[in-house]
């Protein structure tokens, strides 16, 4: 049982570090706590349900086509919200202020036309368990190890590797150097916010599918597992929110496992002050994107 | 704009309340009813109004209450929230000045209302809640439906009779009062029964996580899992349990909460083989419930539930009591209601002196099958 209960963990715990990830790249490059981040979440997982009941019945479309509406739905938020307030130097509260109206509004609007309903995908979408060794792992699992595999890699190699991936890193290490230097500041936040967005998206398809329970408001309880993941991995940074994330899958699920089932949301928040107390700039004492 | 609308029309109310006697004869008799018409636990409000509403025609075809006046019901959305469910009671009571309170929906939001209605005297009447303890909050209080002690037994020993189960893990939602008195009256029964409980396991109401708990269960191989959960997390809890490859043999076992046509709806091929005990069942063939279950084709072009049922007897019930009354009087109402004896869809009734209803020989045992609820055989 301890294997079986450790594997459920890390896979609840990549979800939730690709859904960190997208945040935490956010603050690191756009310097902004982005709060419509959870509306992606919640974006995704009904643009995918919408995808799978409308279209075609298949996740290997669906998927891709949430990641690419809600990336495009961030981008498009975050120059309306917050391109002003970049122009203006605004500070980061500013920031804070705007998009946590905005989410507000979104989650209603979200409400009203949809309901609060649970809806759920159509059974038997991402195909057959396999068992082996007496570990089981459904093809929802294996979906999501799969998607988180290929994200983070695509993320990091990008990051590392190209030449778009140094311009998003000269602009976290320095905005004004680096575009002094030639860097087309609005192309890069437009990229990252996308690239944000998608994650997010991406995160609430898998997390829909695995626990097949999709309604608005889900982003709005990830945001606050969000929260924790990246203040846990340090703000900013890359490799501390995955680390973070796969961390706080497996402990939930030992807590509801071996302690108690209602424990478990707590185990983040404990986490979280630990942190705080403990180490302050992150588990890996390291905050920013340069470091990805 | 709704708010100064409200008021407009209560300062109107007022005016034309100060120039006329306020009882005209034909004037027809308003009860108040509160039940959840928005939100995920609507699958139980909505089918209750319709319930209501058929009812309604029916009383008001047949020459409605005290001497042909039109029976009628103010309906009020909690959606689920107990601050809501509070504040439609207060409405209805000091504003509508409704001489009886139907609902709320849930246990947990009549743990909230009835001390307001009790309080004003105002008699007010659960066609849903079935957690213990609601009828000890007052005499004004009262319910229609069997609570979860008698029926779970029921249940319990058919499932021990048919399938020989010996062991069990218990699962159950721990921040809700009906899910949460299920399951004593579940751990009650288990013990009574001679039934080993592996496993304790609980779970929050707005949880759609239910992996770590049905991983543990399943490890501990037991013969049945005893669920006290709404529909929303019985579903949800069906689906991981097949995800995570529970083999058939394993019987769920629900209390009412899974007594809902949705059950099937959402978890289709995976909540096969549930148990259930309902007060009520849609395929019983004695007349009345086949006229109603027509009526309400017919009507609603859906099948009624368990809810619809018991609301619709319910309403009759009440209006038996209101015709009993003589008057549209809430002191008057309590004394006739404890006194009605009627026939319904969901069986014979009658109130305890407790106003609990008094017999539970309309029980029987639901096995799901392909999606759809059918008598245990």
């Amino acid at each position: 049982m301890l294997a079986q209960q450790m594997l459920n963990g890390l896979i609840v715990g990549a979800t939730y570090a690709l859904f960190a990830l997208g945040f935490t790249l956010m603050f690191g490059v756009l310097r902004v706590i982005n709060l419509t981040y959870g509306v992606y979440f919640s974006a995704g997982a009904l643009i995918a349900l919408a995808f799978t009941r409308n279209i075609a019945p298949t996740l290997w479309l669906a998927l891709p086509a949430a990641a690419l509406a809600t990336g495009l739905l961030a981008v498009l938020l975050d120059a309306l919200l917050l391109t002003r307030l970049r122009r203006a130097q605004a500070p980061e509260l500013a920031s804070l202020m705007v998009t946590l109206g905005a989410t507000l509004l979104l989650y209603a609007v979200m409400t009203a036309a949809l309901g609060t309903e649970i809806r759920r995908f159509p059974p038997g979408l991402a195909g057959t368990a396999i068992e082996a060794g007496g570990l089981r792992i459904s093809g929802t699992q294996m979906l999501i190890l799969i998607t988180t595999f290929i994200m983070v890699g695509g993320l990091l190699y990008l990051l590392r590797r190209t030449r778009l991936g140094l311009a998003i890193r000269a602009l976290a290490e320095n905005p004004g150097a680096a575009q002094m230097m030639g860097v087309d500041a609005g192309r890069v936040v437009a990229f990252v916010s996308f690239a944000s967005g998608a994650l997010g998206g991406t995160a609430g398809v898998l997390i829909g599918l695995n626990y097949n329970a999709i309604q608005p408001y889900m982003g709005e309880a990830m945001m606050l597992k969000g929260f924790a993941v990246i203040i846990i991995g340090g703000l900013g940074d890359i490799g501390g929110a995955l680390v973070a994330g796969l961390l706080l899958g497996v402990l939930e699920v030992l807590t509801a496992g071996y302690l108690a089932s209602t424990l478990k949301d707590a185990v983040g928040f404990v986490l979280l002050v630990l942190t705080l107390w403990l180490r302050p700039d992150g588990l890996f004492g390291r905050s920013t994107i340069r470091r990805a | 704009m709704n708010g100064l609308k409200r008021v407009g029309l209560t300062a109107l109310t007022l005016i034309a309340a100060a120039g006329t006697p306020r009882a005209e004869p034909t004037e027809p008799v308003t009860l108040g009813a509160i039940e959840i018409l928005t939100g995920p636990a609507s699958r139980y409000g909505v089918p209750i109004m319709k319930g209501f509403q058929l009812a309604l025609d029916d009383i008001n075809a047949k020459g409605g209450v005290i001497g042909g006046r039109k029976l009628a019901l103010q309906f009020e959305d909690s959606a689920g929230a107990k601050e809501q469910a509070v504040n439609a009671a207060r409405a209805l009571i000091g504003r509508d000045k409704v001489p009886m309170i139907l609902g709320p929906t849930l246990s947990t939001e009549m743990f909230a209302v009835a001390p307001i209605a009790n309080e004003r005297h105002v008699p007010i009447l659960g066609t849903s809640t079935t957690a213990n303890g609601i009828t000890a909050i007052g005499p004004y209080v009262f319910r229609t439906s069997l609570p979860e002690a008698d029926v779970v037994p029921v249940t319990l020993r058919a499932a021990q009779k048919k399938f020989g189960i010996k062991k069990v893990a218990l699962l159950y939602g721990n921040d809700d009062a009906f899910t949460k008195s299920g399951f004593e009256v579940m751990k009650a029964a288990l013990d009574k029964l001679g039934i080993e409980t592996l496993a304790t396991e609980s779970f929050g109401a707005k949880d759609t996580d239910f992996s770590a708990q049905l991983t543990k269960i399943k490890s501990l191989h037991p013969d049945a899992v005893v669920v006290s959960a709404l529909v929303e997390a019985a579903s949800g809890i069906l689906l991981e349990a097949r995800a995570q490859g529970f083999p058939p043999e394993i019987r769920f076992i629900g209390g009412n909460g899974f007594n809902s046509p949705v059950l099937g709806q959402i978890a289709g091929e995976a909540a096969d083989g549930t148990l259930v005990g309902s007060p009520w069942f849609i395929g019983k063939a004695d007349p009345a419930n086949r006229k109603f279950v027509d009526e309400y084709r017919a009507k609603f072009k859906e099948d009624p539930d368990q809810f619809a049922a018991q609301a619709y007897d319910a309403l009759h019930i009440v209006a038996a009591a209101v015709d009993a009354a003589g008057a549209a009087d809430p002191e008057k109402i309590a004394q006739s209601l404890i006194k009605v004896k009627l026939d319904g869809v969901t069986g014979p009734f009658a109130f305890t002196d407790n106003r609990d209803p008094a017999d539970s020989s309309g029980v029987v045992v639901l096995e799901m099958k392909g999606g759809t609820f059918r008598i245990l055989e």
